[in-house]
């Protein structure tokens, strides 16, 4: 990857999809920067649309893209940097786990043994080795999940687009998945995700882009797009020994704190505020005081707290 | 355009060659064509059999003729056309049906690359098939005849020149429906609607004016084709009345070079025009 084009990272301006009459999305302004972003939103959002257009599998009604300053329209060009997994749960017929990224590789031109090599490689990285010459129409579902990881990742791009790539994972192969995806952005490379699974999200990613109804309603560092979200104060959980008294504390010394909730175990404090600096600042004094605080922590600046604010959907948004 | 380019390319079309014959030549959905086109060959040896079990001889110029009425009756008009049908169509169809067109897609495959990888996979399957079943078919016709009559009609007469006429005919119709039906594939969403089209169309080709005829494949194919068909090949009763006569007739036939290059004009118009489609193309499985 060029610096240059590693620079230009994965750019929208002012993109629109319609499908006939139906929107896919509308006036997309985005610049998607290395490391992890997750595409987040319920189903019918707009999520594997934004990924088709980057990858050319669907052109925009309107407007412009570029991945690392590549058109989608010049597959010759793109593909050699941009590997995509897709949702789609279908390959051609009568292939082995090896063949189906084997051929692929053949695809690009390379030669019999660099893609043996390079298909290898990827079916080890996603951990399939061992099943890599059975035929895939055996294979579970998170085995065809992680097949076509391995195609997407065997020609090492340096832009990989990912459509809800953990459907279909247990925990443990989850887990490792999420850890390849970090070593991946560790390497420098833009990752892509979509998922409707917000918890999962807070798990992977380094910036969210938020999406309902085909638009782009947040975007950026999770905490960053939190902190924009006015109307909804901020709410923070203190964990102490005597939360009554830091609850009485907290109105006498005027912490900028609009409610307090003695949490369910009684061992904690949830207060909402709308200035977070203030009340960090009070917070000091009062534990000068007598009372002791284990702990501080920011209890809605999760996707999830943030998606409900900004959307107003529950937990997962499916 | 650079060597490294071609090389590219070319590498690339041997990549979709392995990929889709194995999926054409080795899929039983495909098994039809299969039957269709060996179907000639099947009665002509059935033919022979009875003849040599029952000891009567034909007359070989009588056979000569049988030939060409079966091979630009059925083998042409019937068993090409619908394999043609079957294997070009579903190049990109096929695909879409499967949910399968976006590996190709997502793959650094120029579009217009990707289309003649496919119809040279298709090519190949289809000669595979029918250029097989036309050598078959040829041999089986006149296998009963004594071995001196063989000979003398193969290696002295027109036999072996016929064939090789026929062989090439095949690959032109091959060439010319697979253009069509690449095309059509990638325009139509129900297979039914250019299949029936295109075969009432090369039907009544032979009684629209001559500038129409150009536009289509049996027009060039026909006046390839070595033998013509006599109409009293065609039915028992000297052919009176036959509306296979009619399909046989050819009153304006192209020269040989005019026939092949308007063929290959037609084909290359087709593979440019698919080349364009398949580059505008947008994965939408959900409406297939």
């Amino acid at each position: 990857m060029s610096e240059n084009g590693s620079a230009l990272g994965i750019v929208f301006e002012d993109v629109s999809k319609f499908y006939g009459d139906v929107l896919g999305v509308n006036r997309v302004n985005l610049s998607i920067p290395p490391g992890i972003t997750s595409l987040v939103g319920p189903n019918g959002s707009g999520k594997t649309t934004l990924m088709n257009l980057i990858t050319g599998l669907v052109r925009p009604t309107r407007g412009r893209i570029s991945v690392l300053g590549i058109a989608p329209d010049q597959p010759e060009e793109l593909f050699r940097v941009l590997g995509y997994c897709t949702q789609f749960d279908s390959f051609p017929r009568g292939m082995t786990g090896y063949q189906f990224v084997d051929s692929f590789l053949r695809l690009f031109g390379y030669p019999r043994p660099h893609a043996r090599d390079l298909a290898e490689q990827a079916i080890e990285r996603v951990g399939l080795a061992d099943s890599a010459g059975r035929k895939i129409a055996g294979y579970s579902k998170g085995m065809r999940q992680r097949i076509k990881l391995a195609q997407a990742i065997c020609h090492n791009p340096s832009v990989l687009v990912l459509d809800e790539p953990l459907n279909g994972l247990d925990p443990l192969i989850r887990a490792e998945t999420i850890a390849l995806f970090r070593s991946l952005a560790g390497e420098g490379r833009h990752l892509l995700i979509s998922s409707h699974v917000l918890h999962e999200v807070d798990v992977i990613s380094d910036q969210v882009v938020l999406l309902t109804s085909g638009y782009v309603v947040a975007e950026g560092k999770i905490h960053s797009v939190r902190d924009e979200i006015q109307e909804h104060p901020m709410q923070i959980l203190i964990r102490c020994n005597n939360p009554a008294e830091l609850a009485s504390q907290v109105f006498q010394r005027d912490c900028a704190a609009v409610e307090a909730r003695i949490h369910n175990d009684g061992m904690g404090l949830l207060v909402k505020t709308r200035d977070a600096d203030r009340f960090y600042l009070m917070l000091n004094h009062i534990a000068q005081n007598g009372i002791n605080i284990e702990s501080v922590a920011p209890a809605d600046d999760d996707v999830l707290s943030v998606y409900e604010y900004l959307v107003g959907t529950g937990e997962s948004t499916k | 355009m650079s060597e490294a380019s071609w090389r590219l390319w070319s590498s690339q079309i041997w990549a979709i060659l392995r990929l889709e014959l194995r999926k054409t030549l080795l899929a039983r959905r495909g098994l039809w064509i299969y039957l269709l086109a060996f179907a000639p060959a099947l009665i002509f040896a059935g033919h022979s059999i009875i003849q040599m079990k029952t000891g009567r001889t034909c007359d070989i110029g009588d056979d000569t003729h049988v030939y060409a009425g079966v091979f630009q009756l059925f083998f042409i008009r019937l068993s090409i056309f619908f394999g043609c049908v079957g294997i070009f169509m579903n190049l990109f169809r096929g695909e879409v049906l499967d949910k399968s067109l976006h590996y190709y897609f997502l793959a650094p495959v120029k579009r217009e690359v990707l289309v003649v990888g496919k119809f040279l996979s298709g090519l190949l399957a289809s000669m595979a098939i029918f250029g097989t079943s036309t050598v078959l078919s040829f041999f089986a016709l006149y296998w009963h005849f004594d071995s001196n009559v063989r000979q003398e009609y193969f290696y002295h007469g027109h036999g072996l020149e016929h064939l090789a006429v026929y062989l090439g005919v095949t690959l032109l119709a091959c060439i010319g429906y697979g253009g069509v039906f690449l095309a059509a594939g990638v325009l139509f969403r129900n297979p039914l609607y250019p299949t029936v089209i295109v075969l009432v169309w090369e039907a009544i080709s032979g009684f629209v004016p001559e500038t129409l005829q150009h536009f289509s494949v049996i027009f060039y194919l026909k006046s390839l084709c070595p033998v013509a068909v006599p109409a009293s090949v065609l039915m028992g009763n000297g052919g009176k009345g036959s509306p296979f006569a009619l399909l046989a007739v050819n009153p304006t036939p192209a020269a040989a070079a005019t026939a092949v290059l308007g063929l290959l004009i037609l084909f290359t118009a087709l593979v440019v025009f698919t080349g364009r489609q398949v580059r505008r193309m947008e994965i939408d499985y959900g409406t297939d």
